[in-house]
C-alpha cells in the first residue's frame, strides 16, 4: 500500500521529524514495521500524538488496572469523558479531575483557564449540566521570583474562565513547595449531574452516520499540546508559548447550554469534546470505542486562518470544540439548536465500517479564502487500532528510592515560645487563609453553595434533580487533597493518606462518599525511582480506596513534571464526591457555642513529625521517618463520623491535617472567633511542639452540646475508634495545657494574611 | 405575580433569579430569551447576572442591542419594574434604563464575597425603610460605579440612590473594604429617575433562603410584590 499524499511544503516523513515529534527509535520502528510503509506527514503527527504519554498512558496504563473501579454505585468508571456514581432517584453525578501543569507553566492564565475549560467539557459531553468545580494547585516556594505571577495568573484564569461559564467553584487546595518551583500543577475538578438513563457516551456508532463539527473554529493553537504534556522542562521552555490554548469561556457557554439541549432531542448516537490531540483523539478514540472507522473530510473543518495543513487541523488544540455523530436524517435538529446559540456546526464526515481513522483534503484548495476547488485526496488512512490499543505499553524498570533506609525520626529542637510558634504557623503560605484565592471564584452562582469555601472539611452544594415528577434537592459534598510531601517520604503510605483525607473531609460534613477520580501528578517515568513511586503510590490509592469504599471511577495522569531534571513531589491528587442524606445533617469545621465540649476522635499522636509542614520549614526539606497511616482505623473513624454526623449529635467536625492537632484547633476558633481551653491527647512521651505540629492521619476534633457526650463515646467506642474528652469551647484564647496561650484575634490575623507577602 | 427574567447569551445567574422568584417566592416566573421580541404579560422584569456575550467590548454592552431590548425599554418607559442585578445593572446602564457606568473593581479583581448594604430610599423594590442593613452576596469584577459630580448631585437630589455600601452596622465604609469596588458615593445601587427601574451589584437572588445562610434578599422581591398590590 502507498504512503498517503503530503501536502504541498510538507517533507516526508523521517526519523529525525518522529523524533521531533517526541517519538522513541524503537516506536518509530514500530511504525514502519506495523505499516508496512513510511507514514505520511500528516500520519506521523497523529501517530505521535495519539503514542504520546497523554494521550496513550503508555508507561501509566498497565498500573492503572490495579485501582479499584467497581461497587454497586458506579455508573460509569474510568474509560470514558468522565465517570459517574449513583446519587438516587435515577440521578447520577458525573466528574473527572485533569491537569493543566505544563500550559500553566508557559501561560498560567490562559493555561488554568483552559484546563478549567477542558473539564467542564468532559463533564458536559456525558449529558451532564455541571454544577460545581474545584481546583488543585502547586506552586514553588513562596519567596521564589516567579512564585507571585504564577499564583496570580492561574487563579485569575481559573476565575475568568468558571465565573463567566457559570460554574460555582467552590473549594480546592494549595501547597507551595520548592520542588515545584519550575513545573507548578494545575489540576481541575468538576462534577456535574445528569439522568442516569440519558448519560452520552464518546462512541461514533451508526455506520453512515453523519460526524458534525460544532462550536468554534480551528487555528494554528496548541499545535502538539499533548507532546508538550508529555516532556520534561528545560531551558528552552519559553520557547513554547504557541502550543498553550487560549480560551473563550463565553463560547463555551453557548456550547453548554447547546449541547444540553441538542442531547435532549435524542438527536446524537454520541458525542466527543475535543481535548488533547483534538480532532485527531476525539475521532479515533469515538470510532475506538464503537469497534468501527470513521472518514473525516478535512475540506469541511471550521476554520479561523488561511492555509491550514491536515497536520495543522488534525493536531490543533483550538478549544471550545465538540464532534458529535447524528442519527442519520437528524443533522436538521442539531443544526437548529445550534442557529438557536449562534454557533457554527458542519458536517465534516462518516462513521464507517472499515475500522481505519481516513482523512481526506485538497491540495491547494483553502475554503477560508476560497482558493482553488476542493478534490480531495487521502492524507491520512490508519487503522485505529493502531493508534489506541497497539500503542506501545512499557512496563518501565523501576528502583526503589535509595535513601528510604535513611529517613528516621527527627524532631527538631523545640521552640521556646510554642504560642507564637503557632501563630507564625497558622498564618504561613501553607496553613493560612486561602480566602484571596476562592474569593476570586464565584463560588455561590447557581444558587446551591451551602457549605463554602473555608467553612467546613469540603464543600457541601444542592443540586437540582428535574424530571416529570418534579424536581428534586439533592446534596453533595466535594473536596480534593493531597500532600506530596508524605507521598514523596512514602509512596504507597503517602497516597494512601490522601485518599482517606480526602473521604474524611467528605465525612467530616456529613456525606458519604460515593466515587473518586485521581489526577495523578509524576516525573520522569524513565527514571526508575520516579517509576517505582508512580506504582507505589497506585498500590497505596487501590489500598486506601479500597478500604474507605471510594472505587475510581475517572482519573487523569500526568508525568514528566520536572525541569532540568529534578522532579516535583510525587503528588497523586484526589478528589472525592460524597452525598449527604438530609442537608441537617452537614456540619462546619468552626466552633459555634460557648461551653460546648471538644472532644478528639482517633488514636492520639505519637509526636511523628515526618513530612509535616513544621519539620520542613525548621529542617528545610522534606525529610522524617514517615508517619504511616493504618486504614482499618481510618475507615472504622469515617464511619463512626458519619454516624454522628447523621445522628446530628456535633455542631463541628475539622480533621487534623496540614500542621496538626494545634493548627486544626486554631482554625476551629478562626472561623467564628471562638477560644478554647484543651488538652493535648497523648500519653506518649513526647516532646509537646511534636504532638503540636504531627500530621499523622486518622484524627478528628469535634464539639459537641455536653449532653451528648455519652452517646457520642457510645457511638465511637461501638466502632472501636479512640474518644477522648479534651476541653471545652471558651472565651476569646486558645489555651493547649500549659504549652501555648494565645488570644485568637492573634490567630486569626496572621491566619488572614497567609498569602499577603506573596500577593501583595 | 408574574415576572419574566431575560436570558441573554452568557447570562448565568438566570437560573438563581428564576429559582428565587418563581420557587422561593412563589410567583409565576419564565425566561424570555433574547431572540424574542415579547416579554409576554410580565408584571415585573429581571435582568440578571453574568458574562453577557462575554462580556467583550465592555461589561454589558452588546446585551444593550438584543431584539428583546426594545421590548425591556416599552416596559420600562410604561413604568413596570424592572430589576438588574449585576451584568443585568450593567447592561441596563448600558442601554440607557440608567445613569451612570459600572467599570473595573478599584483593586482590579473580581470579587465574591458577602457584603453590608444600607436602605438609601424607598422604592417599589425598597420598601423595607431607610436605613434598614441587609447582607448580600457580591459576584463581580466590573462593579465600581461611577458618575459625574453633576450626575451624583442629581442622583442624590432625586433621591435616586437605593442602597449604599456599609458597615454590618451600617455605617459608611469610610475608604475601608466595606465598599468593596470603589464606587463613587459608596453605591451599590440606583434608581431610575421615575423609580420603576432598579440596578444593583449585589446578588439579592442568592441570598432568599434559609439553606443559603441568608434570607435578606427575599426582603426585596417581597416588596416588589407589595408594590404590585399581590399581598
Amino acid at each position: 500500500m502507498s504512503t498517503p499524499a503530503n501536502f504541498p511544503g510538507e517533507p516526508d516523513s523521517s526519523p529525525e521529524i518522529a523524533r521531533e515529534f517526541g517519538l522513541a527509535e524503537q516506536e518509530w520502528d514500530r511504525v514502519l514495521s506495523t505499516l508496512a510503509r513510511a507514514p505520511s506527514y500528516a500520519e506521523l503527527g497523529v501517530i505521535s500524538v495519539m503514542w504520546s504519554e497523554h494521550c496513550s498512558y503508555k508507561s501509566s496504563r498497565i498500573h492503572l488496572g490495579r485501582l479499584p473501579t467497581t461497587g454497586p454505585q458506579v455508573v460509569q468508571g474510568p474509560g470514558e469523558n468522565a465517570g459517574a456514581v449513583d446519587i438516587g432517584d435515577g440521578f447520577c453525578a458525573v466528574f473527572k479531575m485533569e491537569s493543566h501543569n505544563h500550559p500553566s507553566y508557559i501561560e498560567p492564565y490562559q493555561g488554568a483557564a483552559t484546563g478549567v475549560g477542558g473539564i467542564l467539557r468532559d463533564v458536559f459531553t456525558m449529558g451532564a449540566r455541571p454544577v460545581a468545580s474545584l481546583n488543585s494547585l502547586r506552586f514553588g516556594r513562596p519567596d521564589h521570583p516567579k512564585t507571585p505571577h504564577l499564583l496570580k495568573g492561574v487563579v485569575a484564569g481559573i476565575g475568568g474562565y468558571g465565573n463567566c461559564i457559570g460554574v460555582p467553584t467552590v473549594g480546592g487546595e494549595v501547597q507551595f513547595d520548592a520542588s515545584y518551583d519550575g513545573n507548578i500543577l494545575v489540576n481541575a475538578f468538576t462534577v456535574g449531574v445528569a439522568k442516569t438513563e440519558e448519560l452520552f457516551f464518546g462512541v461514533a456508532e451508526g455506520v453512515g452516520n453523519p460526524i458534525i463539527y460544532v462550536g468554534a473554529k480551528t487555528g494554528r493553537d496548541g499545535i502538539h499540546g499533548a507532546t508538550m504534556a508529555s516532556a520534561e522542562f528545560g531551558e528552552e521552555t519559553d520557547s513554547k508559548l504557541p502550543t498553550v490554548q487560549v480560551g473563550d469561556p463565553f463560547m463555551e457557554k453557548l456550547l453548554l447550554e447547546a449541547c444540553l439541549e441538542i442531547f435532549a432531542t435524542d438527536c446524537l448516537s454520541g458525542v466527543q469534546d475535543m481535548g488533547a490531540a483534538g480532532l485527531t483523539s476525539s475521532s479515533v478514540e469515538m470510532a475506538d470505542r464503537a469497534g468501527n472507522g470513521i472518514e473525516l473530510d478535512l475540506d469541511a473543518i471550521p476554520r479561523r486562518t488561511k492555509a491550514l495543513s491536515p497536520y495543522e487541523m488534525l493536531l490543533s488544540e483550538s478549544q471550545e470544540r465538540m464532534l458529535m455523530v447524528a442519527k442519520e436524517g437528524r443533522e436538521q435538529e442539531v443544526f437548529d439548536l445550534c442557529a438557536k446559540w449562534d454557533l457554527d456546526a458542519s458536517i465534516v464526515g462518516r462513521v464507517t465500517d472499515t475500522g481505519r481513522f481516513v482523512c481526506k483534503a485538497t491540495p491547494g484548495y483553502d475554503p477560508f479564502d476560497g482558493t482553488g476547488e476542493p478534490d480531495p485526496v487521502v492524507v491520512v488512512d490508519l487503522p485505529v487500532d493502531l493508534l489506541t490499543n497497539a500503542a506501545p505499553k512499557y512496563d518501565r524498570p523501576q528502583e526503589a528510592r535509595a535513601d528510604q533506609a535513611n529517613l528516621v525520626t527527627m524532631t527538631g529542637d523545640a521552640p521556646d515560645d510554642l504560642g507564637a510558634e503557632l501563630v507564625r504557623l497558622v498564618g504561613s503560605p501553607n496553613i493560612g487563609s486561602r480566602s484571596w484565592i476562592w474569593r476570586q471564584y464565584d463560588h455561590i452562582v447557581r444558587n446551591g453553595t451551602v457549605i463554602r469555601p473555608g467553612e467546613g472539611d469540603a464543600a457541601v452544594i444542592r443540586v437540582f434533580c428535574e424530571d416529570d415528577s418534579g424536581t428534586r434537592e439533592k446534596f453533595l459534598a466535594v473536596s480534593s487533597d493531597c500532600n506530596g510531601r508524605h507521598v514523596e517520604l512514602d509512596p504507597f503510605g503517602g497516597a494512601a493518606m490522601a485518599v482517606a483525607e480526602c473521604t474524611r473531609n467528605i465525612v467530616c460534613v456529613g456525606a458519604k462518599p460515593l466515587g473518586l477520580t485521581d489526577c495523578l501528578n509524576f516525573g520522569n517515568p524513565e527514571v526508575p525511582e520516579q517509576m517505582w513511586r508512580f506504582a507505589r503510590a497506585i498500590d497505596g490509592l487501590a489500598a486506601a480506596c479500597t478500604a474507605l469504599d471510594a472505587p475510581v471511577v475517572a482519573g487523569n495522569v500526568s508525568l514528566y513534571n520536572e525541569t532540568d531534571r529534578k522532579a516535583i513531589l510525587p503528588t497523586p491528587t484526589v478528589a472525592v464526591v460524597g452525598q449527604l442524606e438530609d442537608p441537617e445533617h452537614r456540619l462546619g469545621l468552626g466552633f459555634v457555642r460557648e461551653g460546648d465540649v471538644i472532644a478528639h476522635l482517633g488514636r492520639p499522636s505519637r509526636g511523628v513529625l515526618g513530612g509535616s509542614e513544621w519539620l520542613v520549614q525548621r529542617s528545610g526539606s522534606v525529610t522524617g521517618a514517615p508517619v504511616g497511616i493504618d486504614l482499618e482505623a481510618e475507615a472504622a473513624l469515617q464511619h463512626a463520623m458519619l454516624e454522628l454526623a447523621r445522628g446530628k449529635l456535633l455542631k463541628s467536625a475539622h480533621d487534623i491535617s496540614d500542621g496538626g492537632f494545634a493548627v486544626c484547633v486554631a482554625e476551629a476558633c478562626i472561623a467564628y472567633g471562638h477560644g478554647a481551653r484543651v488538652t493535648l491527647p497523648s500519653n506518649e512521651d513526647a516532646p509537646a511542639h511534636a504532638l503540636l505540629f504531627s500530621e499523622e492521619p486518622s484524627r478528628i476534633i469535634v464539639s459537641l452540646p455536653a449532653g451528648n457526650v455519652g452517646e457520642v463515646g457510645d457511638v465511637c467506642r461501638r466502632y472501636g475508634v479512640p474518644f477522648e474528652k479534651i476541653g471545652s469551647v471558651s472565651g476569646q484564647t486558645l489555651v493547649i495545657d500549659d504549652v501555648c496561650e494565645v488570644p485568637v484575634e492573634e490567630l486569626a490575623e496572621s491566619h488572614a494574611a497567609a498569602l499577603d507577602a506573596i500577593v501583595s | 405575580m408574574r415576572v419574566a427574567v431575560v436570558q441573554f447569551p452568557g447570562s448565568n445567574a438566570d437560573w438563581d433569579a428564576l429559582h428565587a422568584v418563581r420557587d422561593v417566592l412563589g410567583a409565576d416566573a419564565w425566561y424570555a430569551f433574547h431572540k424574542e421580541t415579547s416579554l409576554g404579560d410580565a408584571d415585573a422584569v429581571v435582568i440578571p447576572g453574568g458574562f453577557s456575550y462575554g462580556d467583550y467590548l465592555r461589561a454589558g454592552a452588546i446585551a444593550g442591542f438584543s431584539p428583546i431590548d426594545n421590548s425591556v425599554r416599552e416596559f420600562a418607559g410604561r413604568g413596570g419594574p424592572v430589576l438588574g442585578i449585576c451584568n443585568g445593572f450593567q447592561i441596563l446602564t448600558e442601554m440607557g434604563l440608567l445613569p451612570g457606568a459600572l467599570t473595573r473593581n478599584a483593586h482590579l479583581r473580581f470579587e465574591c464575597r458577602d457584603i453590608h448594604l444600607r436602605v438609601e430610599n424607598e422604592g417599589p423594590f425598597t420598601d423595607m425603610g431607610k436605613g434598614t442593613v441587609l447582607r448580600l452576596p457580591i459576584a463581580h469584577a466590573d462593579g465600581r460605579y461611577h458618575t459625574t459630580s453633576e450626575g451624583l448631585a442629581e442622583l442624590e437630589r432625586n433621591g435616586q440612590v437605593a442602597f449604599r455600601y456599609s458597615t454590618p452596622k451600617g455605617a459608611p465604609p469610610n475608604g475601608s473594604d466595606a465598599n468593596p469596588n470603589g464606587s463613587i458615593g459608596d453605591i451599590a445601587g440606583v434608581y431610575n429617575r421615575q423609580k420603576n427601574v432598579l440596578g444593583m451589584m449585589p446578588h439579592p437572588e442568592r441570598a432568599s433562603e434559609a439553606i443559603l445562610g441568608n434570607e435578606d434578599g427575599l426582603t426585596l422581591f417581597k416588596s416588589l410584590r407589595r408594590h404590585l398590590g399581590f399581598e
